[in-house]
């Protein structure tokens, strides 16, 4: 007897249809910009009419390129083993990508990390347990800029065995990083077959595909890199305030991804994915963690699932600036509300304030939360039920359950058992242990993680390789680099 | 006769209080000292047991059934023993949660865990007013007096009974535990003991008796 999964809808079932209907419309009658003159040649050969930088497409064109997207994608680790599958309702979690600062653990204050702390991240994303991928989460601030795409990659490939979450800040940057995936995957082909790693391609709101985006889409499509689609409307300064309109927005914007993507490369993996925000009205700032940004992820989600494609969205952080209260009931509330809605692949843990800065103790207290919410969706089992009132009656004769051999053989299954920094302990034994609170907590589990050898270590002919990949595209650049 | 006890160390190990009972009566079947399957198989595997729990890989369920196990074998294996002449106990020990408080599990363990290891243990439940601690152990001459207390609203009880003891002029020593409980206020109510798991009172009780 299975148990009941919990689930979180917050579109009306027929409204869905309507909404991708009406997302049509839009391209059809007030179409998209394309910045990028080989995608416009793909839209146009495929009969979409090109004004200009302006396309126009038919929903028939659209909804054919849907068609043609697979609905699975699955991700490798660096050894080729370990599948994340995205589909269905499948929810799984990685750290949000791409921050500018990291929190200081010493001063509690943010500041441009380095290389090293980047590898520290890394190392810290391999060890959380509920984290299937890593991500490229930090933007090294002593490497010149110009290669903090491809050398954060690097760093991830380094340093941590799981699938990456990445992309690119400039149009050459994909090959080079390209490059290092199938240095690791040892051919093109086996890294079509084995993906490694995911690109995020993000539009400008409202309706806008910059010049590297496109390239971005099209070179992952060519290359059977699966691309992540990042909308990011912005409720009420880029996009409609009102949250329902917003995902209309949000499904206008992705339809035409995939439609450039699909015309690059038919049947390439792509996620539907997002970092919708809802904007805040007294500071101007995009609150990724406020909970109507979260149900219009949670919209995307049920329309991208509607469409038969894998899921993404940007939930589970948060806009406080340190690890606070705040901190903690925005990332659980968000991780929680994109686990019940079946999100395929979840990012966001480790952030802080707008995504702009990432945090190794924040990552590892995220990462127990994650753990929590994907519990929730385990549901109630029924693998008891035939025991019941066999159990209930032995409770009676033996006086408690803590001894008897159901406990024994269910309760790691039945209970998430947290890392110890969850402070679960009597008051007289956390006080014991030196007081610590959860920021405290976390910043001893996350020396204890570094202070153990590395996990996983690249083999040094390979590291070397990867190395002399990114060098050599700093020699061509023109620009020093010192990998350390 | 190693077969049987990486046998039972085994079955210790998995909770298994059936097979534990059912080596042990192999182990006396086949005529080997009943002392050693107690030295060399259930102790080392009850250790080990606490020591995973210490180190957070056991947990509760797997202590207790370990106990359990470890209990089963030693009922088979007692009558042997005591005609072996190495059946007696560590330490007869009362044991139990103080007026006011009906907290069972934490006693219960600790409780499991004496018996487990060697100790006569008389277990007289929760909610046990002092003078029942003190008849008690006067009765049975104990070496030892156990009182939890799960709340801070019943754990001043324990200083009660320390006194009490004390005027009674008995010999036993007093252990007190449970979650608001710490060293220090042992110490404040001059307590001989305290201990943070069950585990810590096992070693705290062969200390005070050796």
């Amino acid at each position: 007897m299975s148990g009941l999964r919990p689930t979180l809808e917050v579109l009306a079932r027929d409204d869905v249809e309507r909404i991708v209907g009406q997302a049509c419309a839009v391209l059809r009658e007030t179409g998209f910009a394309v910045e990028n003159g080989e995608a416009r040649g793909l839209l146009a050969e495929a009969g979409a009419e090109v004004r200009g930088d302006r396309v126009y497409a038919s929903e028939a064109l659209i909804r054919a390129a849907v068609a043609g997207a697979p609905a699975r994608v699955t991700l490798w680790d660096r050894d080729g083993e370990n599948p994340v599958d995205l589909a269905g309702r499948a929810v799984h979690f990685d750290p949000g990508s791409a921050a500018l600062n990291i929190l200081d653990a010493e001063t509690r204050r943010w500041r441009r990390p380095t290389l090293e702390d980047c590898a520290r991240f890394a190392r810290v994303a391999g060890d959380c347990r509920h984290m299937a991928l890593q991500s490229t989460s930090m933007i090294p601030g002593d490497v010149p800029e110009v290669l903090g795409d491809r050398v954060r990659l690097l760093i991830c490939l380094l340093h941590g065995r799981k699938a990456v979450a990445t992309g690119t800040f400039s149009k050459d940057a994909f090959a080079v990083m390209k490059d290092l995936l199938v240095a690791v995957r040892g051919g093109e082909q086996a890294l079509r077959q084995r993906p490694l790693a995911i690109f995020d391609c993000c539009p400008t709101p409202p309706l806008k595909w910059s010049d590297l985006t496109c390239q971005s889409l099209i070179d992952c499509a060519r290359s059977g890199i699966p691309a992540t689609l990042i909308s990011m409307p912005l409720g009420g300064a880029t996009a409609p305030v009102s949250l329902r309109e917003m995902v209309v927005q949000h499904c206008a914007e992705s339809l035409s991804g995939v439609l450039i993507h699909q015309l690059a490369g038919p049947g390439a993996p792509i996620i539907w994915g997002g970092a919708p925000s809802v904007f805040d009205m007294r500071h101007g700032t995009t609150p990724l963690a406020a909970v109507e940004t979260a149900m219009v992820n949670v919209g995307n989600a049920q329309v991208g699932r509607h469409l038969g494609l894998p899921t993404h969205g940007y939930l589970g952080l948060s806009d406080a600036k340190v690890v606070d209260h705040q901190a903690g009931w925005e990332t659980a509330q968000g991780l929680i509300t994109a686990a019940l809605a079946g999100i395929n692949l979840v990012a966001g843990p480790g952030m802080l304030g707008f995504v702009g800065c990432q945090s190794p103790e924040k990552l590892l207290l995220d990462d127990q939360a994650a753990g929590a919410a994907l519990r929730m969706i385990e549901g109630i089992s029924g693998r008891s039920a035939d025991q019941a009132t066999g159990l209930l009656a032995d409770v009676v004769e033996q006086g408690d359950f803590l001894g008897h051999k159901h406990t024994r053989r269910t309760f790691r299954k039945e209970l998430l058992i947290p890392r110890r920094l969850v402070d679960r302990a009597p008051e007289p034994a956390w006080r014991a242990a030196g007081a610590l609170d959860g920021w405290e907590a976390a910043r001893a589990e996350v020396e204890r993680i570094l202070a153990k050898p590395p996990a996983a270590p690249l083999e040094e002919g390979l590291a070397g390789e990867l190395r002399a990949i990114v060098l050599a595209d700093a020699e061509r650049l023109g620009v020093e680099l010192e990998l350390g | 006769m190693k077969e049987l006890l990486s046998g039972m160390h085994e079955a210790v190990m998995d909770g298994e209080d059936d097979d534990a009972a059912r080596l042990a009566a192999a182990w006396l079947e086949a005529g080997h000292p009943p002392m050693q399957a107690v030295e060399e198989g259930l102790t080392p595997a009850l250790r080990e047991a606490g020591e995973l729990f210490e180190e957070g890989e056991f947990f509760l369920p797997e202590l207790v059934t370990a106990a359990r196990a470890v209990q089963a074998a030693t009922a088979v294996l007692r009558p042997a023993l005591i005609e072996a002449g190495g059946g007696a106990s560590r330490g007869r020990v009362v044991l139990g949660t103080v007026h006011g408080d009906i907290h069972e599990i934490g006693k219960s363990l600790v409780g499991m865990m004496l018996v487990a290891a060697g100790f006569e243990v008389v277990d007289l439940g929760v909610d046990v007013p002092v003078a029942r601690f003190v008849e008690t152990a006067r009765e049975v001459d104990a070496d030892l007096v156990g009182a939890s207390a799960l709340l801070t609203t019943t754990m001043s009880i324990q200083g009660d009974l320390v006194r009490a003891m004390r005027e009674a002029g008995l010999r036993a020593k007093v252990l007190v535990g449970g979650a608001p409980t710490d060293q220090a206020w042992a110490d404040g109510i001059e307590a001989d003991g305290w201990a943070g798991s069950a585990a810590a009172a096992v070693e705290l009780a062969r200390e005070l008796v050796a």
